[in-house]
Parts: C-alpha cells; structure tokens; sequence
C-alpha cells in the first residue's frame, strides 16, 4: 500500500469481515467462558449456580484429562509424521512420468473426499473388522490368528485411519511444490556430483522445507479436534484408550450432561492449541518468512 | 586438458531431429562459442556434451577417451546455467563448495578453493550470503565460482548473460574472457547474441536447424562466410544481398554485400565495378560514430549501407551507393559461397 489513502482505504474494505469474524468468534467464547464459570447440569436443569473455578479444577485433576491429553499429543504427531513422510515419499512417486499419471494421481486423492465418518465405518467393518474384515481375512489365509484391531491396538487403529485421509493431503502439498522445483538446479546438482539421495537431502528437502511447515500447521488445528473417527469406532474406549480431548469435551457435555465442565474443558483446549501453535509456529514458522 | 570431440553426434526427440549429425574438434584452452538463432540447437549440443541429454547416435570424447555414456559428474565438466541454478538455501559459501563436498575433499582443502574462487570473484564478502541477498551480476559470479572450483577440464555456459542488463553483460562479457584466459581452461559458451560471439570467442560454431554450418575463428566467418546463413547471421545490421540480373552479371545466384562495404555518393566516374545505385534514403539512424541509411533501390530493393561518422544525409534524400568490388560476396543456387 503505497499512499495514505489506498491504506484508509484498505482499512475500511477490510473492516466488515474483521468485525464479522470478531462477532463470529467473541459471542461463542464469551458464552463457553460464562458456562464454565456455572455448575450448570442439563441433568438438573434451572438449578445453575456460579461456582467460580470449580469446573476448571474438576476438569484438570480429573485423571481422564491427562490421558486423553495424551492420547491427544501421541494422535497429533504419529498422524504428522506417518503423513509426511509418506507424503513426501507419495508426492516424489507422482512426480515422476508414469503411465496413466493422472488417474493414479486421482486415486491417491480419493480418500480425502470421503467424509470421516464414512471412512471410519469402513476401516472398522469392511478392513478391520476381526471377523468379516479384509486384514482379518488375509491374516486367516495366511494360517494366523486375526487381529481384533480396535481391542488390542485401539489408538493405532484410530491413528491409522486419521493418516490414511491426511496423507492425500499432504502429498498432494507436496507435490505441487516438488513440480515447482526448479529442473535446472537438479541439473546442476547432477553436475556436482550429487546423486539421488545427495540431491534429495541436499537440494530437494530444502525446497519442500516450507510446504511442510504448512502441512504441519494445518493439519495439527484438524487433528487436534479428530472426533468422528473415535466416535465412530471406538467410543473413546477400550477404558480411555482413545479419548483425546474433543472426545472427552464431548462425554462430559452429551453422555454426563455436565456443560459446566465441557466449557472448562473447551477453554483448556484453546489454550492447549494456543500454546501447541505458539511453539509449532516459533519452532517451524521460521520456513514461512520469505 | 580439455580437448572435446564429437564425431556425428545426433539428437533426436521423437521423430523430430534436434542435431543433425555434429563433427566438431575443440582444441585444448580454446574459448568456442555456439551461436545460432533460437530454436537450431545449440543448447541442445551444450547439454549433449555435458551428459544432461544422451545422444541419439554418434560419440563425444574429452581428451581422446570416449565419455558418451558416462555420467555427467564423471565428464569432468561443470556448467554455467542460464537461470544461475544456484541451491537458494545455501549460503554463496554453500553452493559453490557442493561440489567438493560431493566430490567427498577434505574439509580444509574445500574451504581453501572457496576462499580462492570466491578471491579471484571479488565474491569474499558476499561469502555467507544467501543468493537471494545478491544482485544478478554477483550471482552470476557465484554460478561461475561453483563452476571453477571443481578446475573442469573444461566450462560449459549456457547463455549465461542473458538475464542481465546491457550495460553488466558488456562488464561480465570482459570478465568471462578475462577469466577463462586467467585460467586457461576449454570454454565452450551458447549464445544467441552474435555480438557475444564475435567479441568473446576464439571459434565460433554457427548452427542452424540442427546443423553445424561453419566453424572458425570470427574474421573468418566474417569476411569468408561459408554460405548465404552464416552471411546473414554474423554482422550488424545484416549484410545486404542481392539477387536476379545484377547478380547473374557476376555469375552467381545471390550477391552480398556487408553495409560497411557500400561506400555513399563516391567520387569519381560512374562504374567503376559497373555496380553504381541509385536509390531513396528511407530511414537513416544517425548514432554519431556512424550513420545508417536504409535506401530504396528501384528493382534491387532495401540496401543497407554503413559511413563512419556523420555524414548529413536524411530521409528522402537521393544517394548512389556503391559496393566494394573487392568485398562482395558471391552465392550459388544452393546459398553456399563461389570461391573466387
């Protein structure tokens, strides 16, 4: 913006959305900090009274936050790291000229146009069922003893499917920024000797530095909130196996009906999230400046 | 040592013929530019003999041994790209190590040859830059330090000037001859630009369509074009060529004469090569040092003529122009040159 006016102007162009999306997100925080402040149960409903903190601390020394803490933190980086390097991987094999290129390239893009609910059910009735399922099937055809996914390895199972529908995702970030790398700097590292794993540490990795900051960052706001994958499958279980904290923000609103708790359960995950951004973006965001 | 031969090396992509059978003998330490318009080929050879492209017929060989199906690395060459190519994370210091780094050197000896290249560049302080930081001529240097460093038997450059403003690529132009003589090493060097090739090359290439149509030094190719192509292509403005009867007076198909070559209302008798114009000045761009006159010639058509200095004629004056016996060029039907 180069003059006083175009910046005014800017400024004034900009302000609907700005205050839109102020709107948009103060009245639903200010109601979720106002709920959690309540010992509100719809269970007792016209008996809310103002508790001060007690949600808050309820929530935290409940020792299901600590797991389903955890779960949330192990859910979050086994799926970043299954995802990216598999896409990076993925993304260097759609890179290269193969016959039917774009059909496969489409075939890699499906499951990320298939809801999480859907692809949910089929992982756990049509894949991992250990009776009907595709694994327990193969399993049983090679004389072993199937595997009953969701009991024995339940998180592994959820944090399966979650990287099965961000792994087109990510390859396909990868990809375009793989097609944008320029053909005579792989020349020139081939003249200087480097051969392909050299030219992909030394020349290509780099250059994928930034589009992996962004798959990084965009993927932890989603998995942080992963539910219908749990809901779906699991339920949360085996005990809390697979309850991260969207789950169990969900069971203390809907299956104990405590809002008051929820809230205070919402407000400790913005702040997780916060805090989780503020070293995501002080540790990889340095790739983003240009 | 650096000497590069090819023996009918051929280029096909798909059915299309990119080079038509190239046999070239570069000496040792000799700078050699391939010159031709867009689209003949030369990068094509470039990239040939640097192993970035594997030829469709014929052999390349450096020093007598035959490297045609060696890779690039193993030639012995490096290479100058026209986008620079520089690795953007890596600092100028980086880029123009990897090459010993890959090469596997020692530490100390990889910083000394850095520290060497980045001396003869004046490159020293930019060494812990990163090339975004630079301006276009310091990372054209930066290219042509990664390039040194690695002492190739020979440089390969790919119109490496041409990203750069006139008046750097005359200062960068100087610094490449300058350099490749400091150093004494094979250059070979694509252009399009035929003054580049003229001023920078010992040999010139001149290619068109995939063929190699004359090589030699630059007066060679100047005053003995080998054909009506090569005429045309070396010298600003074009030489002017003349066909029908005047021409069949010399006995030859086409006649060319170099603007430089047409003296502007002579003195003396009409005739003296019988060859006397008369004609119309159309344009005529005075640039101080010299004058060109574009003239309409009734049945000859637009000849160019060149006098040094100012020489007061304008646009819609009447001139005779007349070209230098000694210095005109004769064609025959297939356009190559009649031996006097």
């Amino acid at each position: 913006m180069a003059t006083q006016q175009t910046q005014t102007l800017g400024r004034m162009l900009l302000a609907p959305a700005v205050v839109l999306l102020l709107i948009w997100m103060i009245v639903p925080l200010a109601m979720t900090i106002y709920f959690s402040l309540l010992s509100y149960n719809l269970l007792n409903p016209g008996m809310e009274r103002f508790v001060g903190l007690e949600n808050f601390e309820y929530f935290l020394t409940d020792p299901a936050f600590l797991a389903s803490l955890r779960n949330t933190l192990v859910l979050v980086g086994s799926v970043l790291v299954i995802t990216i390097v598999l896409g990076v991987l993925v993304a260097l094999l759609l890179d290269q000229a193969i016959v039917g290129r774009s059909i496969v390239r489409l075939m890699v893009i499906a499951p990320f146009f298939v809801m999480p609910t859907v692809s949910a059910l089929v992982w756990k009735n049509l894949l991992m069922h250990p009776v009907s399922g595709l694994f327990a099937w193969i399993m049983s055809s090679l004389g072993m003893q199937p595997i009953d996914w969701f009991a024995e390895y339940p998180l592994f199972s959820i944090i399966l499917i979650v990287a099965w529908q961000w792994l087109p995702f990510a390859a396909l970030i990868l990809l375009t920024a793989l097609q944008s790398l320029d053909e005579e700097q792989k020349e020139a590292a081939l003249m200087d000797g480097a051969g392909a794993f050299s030219t992909f540490f030394y020349i290509t990795l780099p250059h994928l530095a930034r589009p992996i900051t962004v798959v990084i960052l965009i993927e932890t706001i989603f998995l942080l909130t992963v539910f219908a994958e749990i809901f779906v499958t699991t339920g949360g279980g085996p005990g809390l196996q697979t309850t991260n904290i969207a789950f169990l923000i969900y069971s203390q609103a809907l299956i104990q009906y405590d809002v008051g708790s929820a809230s205070a359960g919402g407000l400790v995950a913005v702040v997780i999230a916060n805090i989780l951004a503020f070293f995501l973006v002080r540790i990889v965001g340095r790739n983003l400046e240009a | 040592m650096g000497r590069i031969t090819l023996e009918g090396v051929k280029k096909s992509f798909g059915a299309h013929d990119i080079i038509k059978g190239a046999d070239l003998e570069i000496a040792d330490g000799s700078f050699v530019v391939f010159v031709g318009p867009s689209g003949c080929g030369k990068t094509t050879l470039l990239r040939l003999i640097a192993g970035l492209e594997d030829v469709t017929g014929g052999r390349i060989l450096i020093d007598g041994a035959d490297v045609t199906a060696v890779p690039p690395a193993k030639r012995g060459l490096s290479m100058v790209f026209q986008s620079y190519a520089l690795y953007p994370h890596m600092s100028v210091r980086g880029n123009i190590a990897f090459g010993l780094k890959m090469a596997g050197r020692p530490r100390e000896e990889i910083a000394r040859k850095v520290e060497g290249a980045a001396a003869i560049l004046n490159l020293t302080p930019y060494l812990d830059r990163k090339p975004r930081e630079l301006s276009g001529g310091q990372r054209q240097r930066v290219a042509i330090g990664r390039a040194i460093v690695r002492e190739p038997k020979a440089f390969l450059f790919d119109e490496p000037l041409s990203n750069l403003d006139a008046a750097l690529r005359v200062q960068m132009r100087l610094e490449v001859t300058r350099l490749q003589r400091q150093l004494d090493t094979t250059a070979i060097y694509v252009t399009h630009d035929q003054v580049e090739a003229m001023t920078m090359a010992d040999r010139i290439v001149v290619l068109n369509a995939g063929r190699i149509e004359q090589y030699g030094t630059p007066l060679e190719l100047y005053e003995h074009p080998a054909n009506l192509f090569v005429a045309g292509f070396i010298g600003s403005p074009k030489m002017n060529f003349v066909g029908g009867r005047t021409a069949a007076a010399l006995d030859a198909t086409t006649i060319g004469v170099r603007p430089e070559h047409v003296a502007v209302n002579p003195g003396g008798a009409d005739g003296a090569t019988g060859l006397d114009w008369v004609g119309t000045v159309s344009v005529a761009e005075h640039l101080g040092s010299d004058t060109f006159l574009y003239v309409e010639v009734p049945e000859i058509g637009t000849i160019t003529a060149r006098g040094a200095g100012e020489l007061g004629i304008k646009a819609g004056d009447s001139v005779r122009l007349r070209p230098d016996a000694a210095r005109i060029h004769r064609f025959d039907a297939n356009g190559n040159t009649i031996s006097a």
